[in-house]
This record gives structure tokens, sequence and C-alpha cells, in this order.
């Protein structure tokens, strides 16, 4: 407990919010890293996800590619990347390494969340005479949304937590003071830094969370709402009550 | 290639080690899992706050929970113990919610019957609830083999050896060979786990493959 007394004095102390590599800095290196991380893997992994869910075609392949993503260790891939890239695009090599991370998540949710639709709302309003892309974009969509913006919650929440490895390779983030402090036994600022990536997780879980139950469209309570964690069940659910 | 060829004791060493690591996780994690889950299944009340304070957890990045246990817990910072606990609360993390829908996958009509045949209630969990329970319990424990497998690898950031040692020490000595072996045999065990949990799966419930194919009819129409 002492070395818990020993965080909240490196964290309340005004000379770590006010030098160069600040507690502010790290937690900022922090977010850049996952916002531009995050964004790139949900522009690749949510059209092609949505064009699986769409057409049917190449479901195996990328319920395939997501399992074995999953098995894949991002620090190694990180360390092999620096290596291929150079030192001086360590910053590439991270960025792309993170981006394989995120994509498997986005892909579940997008894919899920256009497959799981009922064909008949599909046809009801094709029926009533909407064209392709209204189907798409007044339909399929906000349909989607609520499973999207939970795979979206999966993958900012594992990008957060790995991002704390990029400070291996010389970069920032709020890993930097746990992996220096390590050898050097600097516990004050490990466990300081370990708490406040712990908050910052849980406050981007609570906002991700807040977020989906916005995107819930009105009259939707069965399928929508779910953390994408909970996909496996709630598909069950829904293939139950049909 | 050749740095294999001249390096093959190591990772043969770290293999194993990284294999007696990922082990006790998903065990335990696997078995601690079963009373959470059906609590949380079993008690509406509960379920909220149980699968909240899961949902806690598994987002304490890995290498933040090495460092905040051992001040805890009050083990060293470089034991494996550190890291096989902070791989339990993972897999206990992931898996309760798998329990919680595979309990909650069971038709209400094969609980009633099993009653009314005179199964008492320890009898019908073990003979009735946890085998009908037991697919998606397998996905749970897949998940959790694959991504215990994956995170032992950070270990070596604490000092814990496992294949995450190629890595590093790859790394370190600019070998990019020794970080592509530390990643396919990360790779190969997961899949020779995921194999292993297949195969269990198929011997404990061999009503499982025809459960699945009938899913799948469902979903089709």
């Amino acid at each position: 407990m002492e070395l818990f007394v020993d965080a909240w004095l490196w964290l309340t102390n005004p000379e770590n919010y006010t030098s160069e590599g600040s507690v502010i800095q790290r937690s900022l290196e922090h977010l850049a890293y996952t916002s531009i991380v995050v964004v790139l893997a949900a522009a690749i992994a949510i059209p092609l996800g949505f064009f699986i869910g769409h057409t049917g075609r190449g479901r195996r392949w990328a319920v395939g590619v997501a399992g074995a993503a999953r098995a894949l260790p991002t620090f190694g891939l990180l360390l092999y990347l620096v290596l291929l890239l150079g030192v001086e695009r360590r910053a590439i090599a991270a960025v792309i390494a993170l981006v394989l991370l995120a994509i498997p998540p986005l892909l579940a949710g997008a894919y899920t969340g256009v497959d799981q639709i009922d064909r008949r709302t599909l046809d009801a309003a094709r029926a009533q005479g909407m064209t392709g892309g209204q189907v798409l974009w007044r339909v399929e969509i906000p349909l989607a949304l609520p499973l999207i913006v939970g795979g979206l919650r999966s993958a900012v929440l594992q990008v957060v937590a790995t991002v704390t490895l990029i400070a291996y390779v010389g970069l920032g983030g709020l890993g930097y003071d746990i992996i220096q402090g390590i050898p050097l036994r600097h516990f004050d600022q490990m466990i300081g830094s370990a708490l406040v990536i712990v908050l910052l997780a849980l406050l981007l879980d609570a906002l991700f969370a807040a977020m989906t139950r916005v995107v819930t469209p009105k009259g939707v309570r069965s399928a929508g709402g779910e953390d994408i964690r909970a996909r496996e069940g709630s598909r069950r659910a829904l293939t139950r009550a049909r | 290639m050749q740095w294999v060829g001249n390096n093959l004791g190591l990772v043969a060493e770290l293999t194993l080690a990284h294999i007696a690591l990922s082990i006790p996780p998903i065990v335990l994690g696997g078995l601690l899992s079963i009373p959470i889950g059906w609590l949380a299944f079993r008690f509406p009340t509960w379920r909220g706050s149980v699968l909240g304070v899961v949902g806690v957890l598994y987002t304490i990045p890995s290498l933040a929970l090495f460092v905040l246990l051992p001040p805890l817990f009050g083990f060293p910072i470089l034991s494996e113990l550190n890291v096989i606990v902070a791989l339990v609360i993972y897999a206990v993390a992931i898996m309760v919610r798998s329990v919680s829908d595979g309990f909650a996958s069971i038709d209400a009509g094969s609980l009633r019957a099993a009653t009314a045949v005179g199964y008492g209630p320890w009898q019908r969990f073990f003979q009735v609830e946890l085998p009908l329970a037991g697919p998606v319990l397998l996905a749970g424990l897949r998940v959790v083999s694959v991504s215990t497998v994956s995170l032992v690898t950070v270990g070596v950031l604490v000092g814990v050896k496992s294949l995450g040692y190629l890595f590093t020490d790859g790394f370190q000595r600019r070998i990019e060979a020794e970080i592509v072996t530390g990643i396919v045999m990360t790779l190969v065990v997961a899949l020779i786990f995921d194999v292993l949990l297949l195969a269990l799966g198929r011997a404990l419930m061999p009503w499982s493959l025809l459960a699945k194919s009938r899913l799948r009819a469902n979903e089709a129409v």
C-alpha cells in the first residue's frame, strides 16, 4: 500500500505536470496515437465489413482472418516492423501494427451489424420503393450502428491498452514511465502511470457505452445496444426468436 | 532460417515456458468463470454489477496490470505468478460474459422438463444446464485461449521469459529472424491450443455438431 502512496505523491507532484514528458503530455500522445490508429482502421474495416455483411461474400474469409489476427502478438509485430522500416520510421511501424490489431473488432462489428438485420425488414424497405442507396443509408446503416459502435468500443479499448507498448521503441505515450521505470525500479512512476492508463480506458469505455445508447434507433430494443463482446449470445437469441 | 537452426534449443525452451505460462490462466479462468457467470445469469439483479465489474477488469491494459498487481498482492514484479494472476483476471473478464450468455441460451422448456422428470438442482446443473451451455462456453474458452497465448508475450517486459523474449532480444540485437520466429511460434502455440479445445469439445459434446448445422439451417430461414 505504501507503493500506492508513493504513486499518489508522484501523480500529485506539480513537477510531473510542467516538465518535459509530463503526465498531460504523455496522455495526449497516448490519445493521439489511439485516435489516428482507430480512424485509419475504421476507414478500412467498416466499409469492408459492410460489404461482407451486405453481399455475404467473403464471410468465411473474414471470420478466419479476424480469428487469426487475434492470435497475432502485437508487441512482436511492432518490434519486427520497426526493424523492417528502420528506427527513424518507427512511428509508422507502430501505427501499422496497431491498425492490424484494431481491424478485427471493427470488421466484426460492421459485419454482424449488417448481417443481423432481418431480411424481411430490407424486403419491406424495397417494397415501399426505396432505392438501393436509400435502403443502405436509411435502413441498413441505422440498424447496424449500435453494433458498429460496439466494434469501435472494443477496438478503442484494445488500442489504448496496446499503445502502452510503443514506448519500448522510444515513442511516447503513458507506457513511457512504466517501461522506463521497470529496470530502475521506480515504482511510483510505474504505478502512477498505470493508474492513469486505467482511468483513461475507463473514461473511453464509458464514453462509448453512452454513444451506443445514443445511436440505437428508437423502436429497436431486441438487437441494439449490445456490447460487441456479447454478440455470440445476441445472435443466438436472435436466431432463437425467429 | 539460419538463426533458427543455431538456436533450436532456445526456441524449444521458450516455447515450453510459454505453454507452461498459458495453461494455468486458461484452466483457472475457465473454472472460476462458471460459478460467477452462472450467478450473473441466475440473479438478474446482480447481473448488471457482475458484468460491469468484469467489463472494467477487461479494460485494464496488461502492462498496467502487471505493474499494479505486485503491490496489491505482495508478490515480486518479476515473478511468473504475477503474469499468471493477471492473465487469470483477463480470462475471467472475457469468459464470465460467455458463461452467462451460454446459460441464457438454454431453452427454458428443457430445464422444466428436467425438473419434471425428477432432477435435483445440482444434478440438473451438471447433467442438463452445463452440457447445454457447453458450445457457448467452448466458444468463450477459445477466445480466452487465443488472447492468453498472445498476452503472455508482454510478460517479457516485466522480465518473465516466454516467446516474447525472442521479440526483445531480437530487437536489441537487430535480428529480424528471431522476432519472426517468436511471432510464428506464438501463432503455432495458439493454433495447437485451439485445435485441442475443439477436439475436447467434440469429445465432450458430440451433439454440438448437429446443433450447429441446425442453427445454420435456422439462420437461412
